[in-house]
Protein backbone atom coordinates (compact mmCIF):
# COMPACT_ATOMS: atom_id res chain seq x y z
CA UNK A 1 0.00 0.00 0.00
CA UNK A 2 2.87 2.29 0.93
CA UNK A 3 4.49 1.38 -2.38
CA UNK A 4 1.36 2.23 -4.38
CA UNK A 5 1.16 5.53 -2.56
CA UNK A 6 4.79 6.28 -3.41
CA UNK A 7 4.20 5.43 -7.08
CA UNK A 8 1.16 7.62 -7.14
CA UNK A 9 2.81 10.60 -5.50
CA UNK A 10 5.97 10.30 -7.61
CA UNK A 11 4.06 10.38 -10.89
CA UNK A 12 1.50 12.87 -9.66
CA UNK A 13 4.37 15.27 -9.07
CA UNK A 14 5.73 14.50 -12.54
CA UNK A 15 2.37 15.12 -14.16
CA UNK A 16 1.61 18.32 -12.32
CA UNK A 17 5.11 19.84 -12.63
CA UNK A 18 5.86 18.90 -16.24
CA UNK A 19 5.27 22.13 -18.12
CA UNK A 20 6.00 22.00 -21.83
CA UNK A 21 4.58 18.63 -22.83
CA UNK A 22 5.88 15.10 -22.44
CA UNK A 23 9.61 15.72 -22.93
CA UNK A 24 9.73 18.16 -20.01
CA UNK A 25 8.70 15.33 -17.72
CA UNK A 26 11.83 13.28 -18.52
CA UNK A 27 14.14 14.97 -15.98
CA UNK A 28 11.32 14.95 -13.40
CA UNK A 29 10.80 11.22 -13.84
CA UNK A 30 14.55 10.71 -13.54
CA UNK A 31 14.60 12.74 -10.33
CA UNK A 32 11.81 10.71 -8.72
CA UNK A 33 12.68 7.26 -9.98
CA UNK A 34 16.48 7.24 -9.90
CA UNK A 35 17.39 9.85 -7.28
CA UNK A 36 14.54 9.77 -4.81
CA UNK A 37 12.98 6.30 -4.75
CA UNK A 38 15.88 4.40 -6.38
CA UNK A 39 13.58 2.10 -8.32
CA UNK A 40 16.01 2.09 -11.22
CA UNK A 41 19.68 2.68 -11.95
CA UNK A 42 20.91 5.35 -14.36
CA UNK A 43 21.72 2.63 -16.90
CA UNK A 44 18.22 1.18 -16.80
CA UNK A 45 16.73 4.64 -17.11
CA UNK A 46 18.92 5.28 -20.14
CA UNK A 47 17.79 2.04 -21.78
CA UNK A 48 14.19 2.89 -21.08
CA UNK A 49 14.62 6.35 -22.54
CA UNK A 50 16.34 4.96 -25.63
CA UNK A 51 13.64 2.43 -26.32
CA UNK A 52 10.94 4.91 -25.42
CA UNK A 53 12.32 7.25 -28.06
CA UNK A 54 12.37 4.48 -30.65
CA UNK A 55 8.77 3.48 -30.12
CA UNK A 56 5.79 5.62 -31.10
CA UNK A 57 3.36 7.31 -28.72
CA UNK A 58 3.69 9.79 -25.86
CA UNK A 59 6.93 9.47 -23.90
CA UNK A 60 5.62 10.47 -20.46
CA UNK A 61 3.07 7.65 -20.20
CA UNK A 62 5.50 5.10 -21.63
CA UNK A 63 7.97 5.98 -18.89
CA UNK A 64 5.33 6.08 -16.15
CA UNK A 65 3.62 2.88 -17.24
CA UNK A 66 6.79 0.88 -17.63
CA UNK A 67 8.29 2.03 -14.34
CA UNK A 68 5.01 1.39 -12.51
CA UNK A 69 4.94 -2.09 -14.02
CA UNK A 70 8.56 -2.80 -13.07
CA UNK A 71 8.02 -1.64 -9.49
CA UNK A 72 4.72 -3.38 -8.78
CA UNK A 73 3.08 -5.11 -11.73
CA UNK A 74 -0.12 -4.21 -13.52
CA UNK A 75 -1.55 -2.29 -10.57
CA UNK A 76 1.59 -0.18 -10.37
CA UNK A 77 1.34 0.46 -14.10
CA UNK A 78 -2.26 1.66 -13.93
CA UNK A 79 -1.49 3.72 -10.87
CA UNK A 80 1.48 5.46 -12.50
CA UNK A 81 -0.34 6.20 -15.77
CA UNK A 82 -3.39 7.57 -13.96
CA UNK A 83 -1.25 9.70 -11.64
CA UNK A 84 0.56 11.19 -14.65
CA UNK A 85 -2.46 11.90 -16.82
CA UNK A 86 -5.57 12.26 -14.73
CA UNK A 87 -4.91 15.47 -12.75
CA UNK A 88 -4.19 17.58 -15.83
CA UNK A 89 -6.97 16.08 -17.94
CA UNK A 90 -9.35 16.90 -15.15
CA UNK A 91 -7.97 20.43 -14.97
CA UNK A 92 -8.30 20.80 -18.72
CA UNK A 93 -11.94 19.68 -18.82
CA UNK A 94 -12.74 21.90 -15.86
CA UNK A 95 -11.11 24.99 -17.34
CA UNK A 96 -12.47 24.55 -20.83
CA UNK A 97 -16.01 23.97 -19.70
CA UNK A 98 -16.04 26.75 -17.11
CA UNK A 99 -14.34 29.49 -19.11
CA UNK A 100 -16.40 30.76 -22.00
CA UNK A 101 -13.42 32.65 -23.31
CA UNK A 102 -9.96 31.32 -22.56
CA UNK A 103 -8.22 34.47 -23.71
CA UNK A 104 -8.05 35.94 -20.21
CA UNK A 105 -5.40 33.76 -18.72
CA UNK A 106 -2.28 35.88 -19.14
CA UNK A 107 -1.07 34.92 -15.70
CA UNK A 108 -1.23 31.25 -16.65
CA UNK A 109 0.94 32.03 -19.68
CA UNK A 110 3.35 33.88 -17.40
CA UNK A 111 3.56 30.93 -15.04
CA UNK A 112 4.31 28.53 -17.85
CA UNK A 113 6.87 30.88 -19.37
CA UNK A 114 8.81 30.99 -16.10
CA UNK A 115 8.96 27.22 -15.79
CA UNK A 116 10.41 26.66 -19.28
CA UNK A 117 14.00 27.72 -18.41
CA UNK A 118 13.86 25.67 -15.19
CA UNK A 119 13.06 22.59 -17.24
CA UNK A 120 15.87 23.63 -19.58
CA UNK A 121 18.30 23.55 -16.65
CA UNK A 122 17.09 20.11 -15.57
CA UNK A 123 17.47 18.76 -19.08
CA UNK A 124 20.94 20.29 -19.38
CA UNK A 125 22.03 18.66 -16.11
CA UNK A 126 20.66 15.32 -17.23
CA UNK A 127 22.45 15.73 -20.59
CA UNK A 128 25.73 16.25 -18.81
CA UNK A 129 25.18 13.16 -16.64
CA UNK A 130 24.56 11.01 -19.71
CA UNK A 131 27.62 12.37 -21.50
CA UNK A 132 29.79 11.72 -18.44
CA UNK A 133 28.50 8.14 -18.27
CA UNK A 134 29.18 7.63 -21.95
CA UNK A 135 32.69 9.03 -21.47
CA UNK A 136 33.40 6.59 -18.66
CA UNK A 137 31.90 3.67 -20.59
CA UNK A 138 33.64 4.02 -23.93
CA UNK A 139 36.41 6.56 -23.39
CA UNK A 140 36.30 10.29 -23.96
CA UNK A 141 37.71 10.36 -27.48
CA UNK A 142 35.16 7.96 -28.96
CA UNK A 143 32.40 9.63 -26.94
CA UNK A 144 33.22 13.05 -28.36
CA UNK A 145 33.47 11.71 -31.90
CA UNK A 146 30.18 9.91 -31.46
CA UNK A 147 28.46 12.95 -29.95
CA UNK A 148 29.52 15.06 -32.92
CA UNK A 149 28.45 12.38 -35.40
CA UNK A 150 25.09 11.94 -33.70
CA UNK A 151 24.53 15.68 -33.59
CA UNK A 152 25.25 16.02 -37.32
CA UNK A 153 22.96 13.12 -38.17
CA UNK A 154 20.08 14.36 -36.06
CA UNK A 155 20.24 18.13 -36.40
CA UNK A 156 21.88 18.78 -39.75
CA UNK A 157 20.79 15.76 -41.78
CA UNK A 158 17.49 15.51 -39.84
CA UNK A 159 17.65 11.78 -39.39
CA UNK A 160 14.87 10.56 -37.13
CA UNK A 161 16.25 9.58 -33.68
CA UNK A 162 14.15 6.42 -33.73
CA UNK A 163 15.95 5.22 -36.84
CA UNK A 164 19.39 6.04 -35.41
CA UNK A 165 18.67 4.29 -32.11
CA UNK A 166 17.16 1.33 -33.93
CA UNK A 167 20.24 1.03 -36.15
CA UNK A 168 22.59 1.15 -33.15
CA UNK A 169 20.58 -1.49 -31.31
CA UNK A 170 20.76 -3.77 -34.34
CA UNK A 171 24.51 -3.12 -34.64
CA UNK A 172 24.94 -4.06 -30.98
CA UNK A 173 23.13 -7.34 -31.57
CA UNK A 174 24.82 -8.46 -34.75
CA UNK A 175 28.34 -7.54 -33.65
CA UNK A 176 30.29 -10.61 -32.62
CA UNK A 177 30.73 -11.23 -28.90
CA UNK A 178 34.06 -11.64 -27.15
CA UNK A 179 37.45 -10.25 -28.04
CA UNK A 180 39.24 -12.71 -30.31
CA UNK A 181 37.57 -16.01 -29.65
CA UNK A 182 36.93 -16.89 -33.25
CA UNK A 183 38.04 -14.49 -35.90
CA UNK A 184 35.01 -14.04 -38.11
CA UNK A 185 35.65 -15.32 -41.59
CA UNK A 186 33.14 -13.00 -43.13
CA UNK A 187 33.54 -9.24 -43.35
CA UNK A 188 34.79 -7.42 -40.26
CA UNK A 189 33.52 -4.03 -39.36
CA UNK A 190 36.17 -1.37 -38.92
CA UNK A 191 35.25 0.06 -35.53
CA UNK A 192 37.27 -0.97 -32.52
CA UNK A 193 35.42 -1.12 -29.27
CA UNK B 1 -20.47 3.56 -32.59
CA UNK B 2 -18.94 6.70 -31.14
CA UNK B 3 -16.55 4.99 -28.73
CA UNK B 4 -15.06 2.95 -31.53
CA UNK B 5 -14.49 6.17 -33.50
CA UNK B 6 -12.85 7.79 -30.49
CA UNK B 7 -10.66 4.75 -30.07
CA UNK B 8 -9.54 4.86 -33.70
CA UNK B 9 -9.07 8.63 -33.70
CA UNK B 10 -6.51 8.38 -30.90
CA UNK B 11 -5.10 4.95 -31.60
CA UNK B 12 -3.74 6.06 -34.97
CA UNK B 13 -1.88 9.18 -33.71
CA UNK B 14 -0.61 7.11 -30.77
CA UNK B 15 0.89 4.47 -32.99
CA UNK B 16 2.20 6.86 -35.67
CA UNK B 17 3.46 9.65 -33.42
CA UNK B 18 7.18 9.04 -33.30
CA UNK B 19 9.00 11.54 -31.15
CA UNK B 20 6.74 11.80 -28.13
CA UNK B 21 3.49 13.60 -27.49
CA UNK B 22 4.10 16.87 -29.36
CA UNK B 23 4.78 14.89 -32.56
CA UNK B 24 1.27 13.52 -32.43
CA UNK B 25 -0.50 16.91 -32.33
CA UNK B 26 -0.86 17.32 -36.11
CA UNK B 27 -2.01 13.71 -36.34
CA UNK B 28 -4.66 14.29 -33.69
CA UNK B 29 -5.79 17.42 -35.48
CA UNK B 30 -6.13 15.46 -38.70
CA UNK B 31 -8.44 12.93 -37.05
CA UNK B 32 -10.44 15.29 -34.86
CA UNK B 33 -10.90 18.16 -37.29
CA UNK B 34 -10.57 16.71 -40.79
CA UNK B 35 -11.79 13.14 -40.52
CA UNK B 36 -14.50 13.18 -37.85
CA UNK B 37 -15.30 16.90 -37.74
CA UNK B 38 -15.75 16.91 -33.95
CA UNK B 39 -14.17 20.35 -33.74
CA UNK B 40 -13.27 23.16 -36.12
CA UNK B 41 -9.74 24.47 -36.45
CA UNK B 42 -10.47 27.41 -34.15
CA UNK B 43 -11.78 25.22 -31.33
CA UNK B 44 -8.91 22.81 -31.75
CA UNK B 45 -6.33 25.57 -31.52
CA UNK B 46 -7.96 26.89 -28.34
CA UNK B 47 -7.78 23.44 -26.79
CA UNK B 48 -4.17 23.22 -27.87
CA UNK B 49 -3.36 26.64 -26.44
CA UNK B 50 -4.81 25.78 -23.05
CA UNK B 51 -3.26 22.33 -23.14
CA UNK B 52 0.16 23.84 -23.74
CA UNK B 53 -0.12 26.13 -20.75
CA UNK B 54 -1.15 23.36 -18.38
CA UNK B 55 1.34 20.84 -17.01
CA UNK B 56 1.54 17.16 -17.93
CA UNK B 57 1.79 15.23 -21.19
CA UNK B 58 0.07 16.97 -24.10
CA UNK B 59 -1.15 13.89 -25.99
CA UNK B 60 -3.24 12.55 -23.13
CA UNK B 61 -4.64 15.98 -22.30
CA UNK B 62 -5.87 16.30 -25.89
CA UNK B 63 -7.25 12.75 -25.92
CA UNK B 64 -8.92 13.15 -22.55
CA UNK B 65 -10.54 16.46 -23.37
CA UNK B 66 -11.69 15.64 -26.91
CA UNK B 67 -12.92 12.23 -25.76
CA UNK B 68 -14.91 13.90 -22.98
CA UNK B 69 -16.44 16.46 -25.35
CA UNK B 70 -17.52 13.79 -27.80
CA UNK B 71 -18.48 10.92 -25.52
CA UNK B 72 -18.51 12.00 -21.87
CA UNK B 73 -16.38 10.39 -19.15
CA UNK B 74 -16.29 7.05 -20.94
CA UNK B 75 -15.21 8.83 -24.11
CA UNK B 76 -12.37 10.47 -22.17
CA UNK B 77 -11.30 7.09 -20.87
CA UNK B 78 -11.38 5.52 -24.34
CA UNK B 79 -9.37 8.39 -25.82
CA UNK B 80 -6.66 8.17 -23.18
CA UNK B 81 -6.58 4.38 -23.31
CA UNK B 82 -6.15 4.40 -27.10
CA UNK B 83 -3.32 6.94 -26.79
CA UNK B 84 -1.44 5.23 -24.01
CA UNK B 85 -2.00 1.48 -24.14
CA UNK B 86 -0.50 0.33 -27.47
CA UNK B 87 2.93 1.89 -27.05
CA UNK B 88 3.02 1.12 -23.34
CA UNK B 89 2.35 -2.56 -24.00
CA UNK B 90 5.07 -2.61 -26.62
CA UNK B 91 7.70 -1.07 -24.36
CA UNK B 92 6.88 -3.41 -21.48
CA UNK B 93 7.22 -6.46 -23.72
CA UNK B 94 10.44 -5.28 -25.35
CA UNK B 95 12.14 -4.27 -22.11
CA UNK B 96 11.10 -7.51 -20.41
CA UNK B 97 12.82 -9.43 -23.20
CA UNK B 98 15.84 -7.16 -22.93
CA UNK B 99 16.20 -7.70 -19.18
CA UNK B 100 15.93 -11.43 -19.51
CA UNK B 101 19.25 -11.18 -21.33
CA UNK B 102 20.66 -8.26 -19.42
CA UNK B 103 23.95 -10.00 -18.64
CA UNK B 104 24.64 -10.82 -22.25
CA UNK B 105 27.38 -8.70 -23.82
CA UNK B 106 25.03 -7.78 -26.65
CA UNK B 107 22.58 -6.09 -24.33
CA UNK B 108 25.39 -4.36 -22.45
CA UNK B 109 26.64 -3.09 -25.77
CA UNK B 110 23.19 -1.76 -26.62
CA UNK B 111 23.22 0.36 -23.48
CA UNK B 112 26.70 1.59 -24.30
CA UNK B 113 25.98 2.46 -27.94
CA UNK B 114 22.76 4.25 -27.25
CA UNK B 115 23.99 6.44 -24.40
CA UNK B 116 25.61 9.19 -26.53
CA UNK B 117 22.45 9.42 -28.64
CA UNK B 118 20.35 9.97 -25.54
CA UNK B 119 22.89 12.57 -24.41
CA UNK B 120 22.54 14.47 -27.68
CA UNK B 121 18.74 14.16 -27.71
CA UNK B 122 18.50 15.55 -24.19
CA UNK B 123 20.96 18.29 -25.06
CA UNK B 124 18.90 19.32 -28.10
CA UNK B 125 15.78 19.29 -25.97
CA UNK B 126 17.45 21.48 -23.36
CA UNK B 127 18.50 23.89 -26.11
CA UNK B 128 14.92 24.07 -27.45
CA UNK B 129 13.59 24.91 -24.00
CA UNK B 130 16.15 27.70 -23.58
CA UNK B 131 15.51 29.15 -27.02
CA UNK B 132 11.76 28.98 -26.54
CA UNK B 133 12.20 30.82 -23.27
CA UNK B 134 14.43 33.41 -24.95
CA UNK B 135 11.74 33.98 -27.58
CA UNK B 136 9.04 34.26 -24.90
CA UNK B 137 10.51 36.30 -22.10
CA UNK B 138 13.84 37.61 -23.45
CA UNK B 139 17.46 37.16 -22.51
CA UNK B 140 17.50 38.76 -19.08
CA UNK B 141 14.58 36.82 -17.56
CA UNK B 142 15.77 33.56 -19.11
CA UNK B 143 19.29 34.02 -17.77
CA UNK B 144 18.00 34.97 -14.34
CA UNK B 145 15.68 31.98 -14.06
CA UNK B 146 18.34 29.66 -15.45
CA UNK B 147 21.06 30.72 -13.03
CA UNK B 148 18.81 30.86 -9.97
CA UNK B 149 17.17 27.50 -10.64
CA UNK B 150 20.55 25.89 -11.38
CA UNK B 151 21.95 27.10 -8.08
CA UNK B 152 18.89 26.02 -6.11
CA UNK B 153 18.69 22.55 -7.62
CA UNK B 154 22.34 21.66 -8.04
CA UNK B 155 24.15 23.60 -5.31
CA UNK B 156 21.49 23.65 -2.60
CA UNK B 157 19.92 20.34 -3.66
CA UNK B 158 16.39 21.67 -3.46
CA UNK B 159 13.74 19.33 -4.90
CA UNK B 160 12.62 20.55 -8.37
CA UNK B 161 9.02 20.67 -7.11
CA UNK B 162 9.88 23.70 -4.98
CA UNK B 163 11.88 25.35 -7.74
CA UNK B 164 9.07 24.90 -10.25
CA UNK B 165 6.57 26.09 -7.65
CA UNK B 166 8.67 29.18 -7.10
CA UNK B 167 8.96 29.79 -10.83
CA UNK B 168 5.17 29.48 -11.19
CA UNK B 169 4.61 32.14 -8.56
CA UNK B 170 7.30 34.38 -10.02
CA UNK B 171 5.85 33.99 -13.51
CA UNK B 172 2.25 34.43 -12.40
CA UNK B 173 3.00 37.79 -10.84
CA UNK B 174 5.90 39.19 -12.79
CA UNK B 175 5.80 37.91 -16.35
Amino acid sequence: MKLQWNIFIAFFRVGILGYGGGPSSIPLVHKEVVDKYKWMSDEEFGDLLALGNTLPGPIATKLAGYIGYRVSGVLGMLNAVLATTLPTIFLMILLLSSLSSIKGYDWVQGMTAAVIPVVGVMLAVLTWQFIQKAGKGMGWLSTIIMLIAVFILLEILHLHPGILIGALLILAIIKKDGKKEEAPLSERDGDSS
Amino acid sequence: MIYWEIFLAFFIPGILGYGGGPASIPLVENEVVSRYGWMDVQQFSEVLALGNSLPGPIATKMAGYVGYEVGGPLGAFVGVFATVAPSLLLIIILLSILYKYKDSPKVKRMTLYVRPVIGVLLGIMAWRFFSESYANIGFFQTALLTVVSYLLMEKFKLHPAFVIGGALIYGGFLL
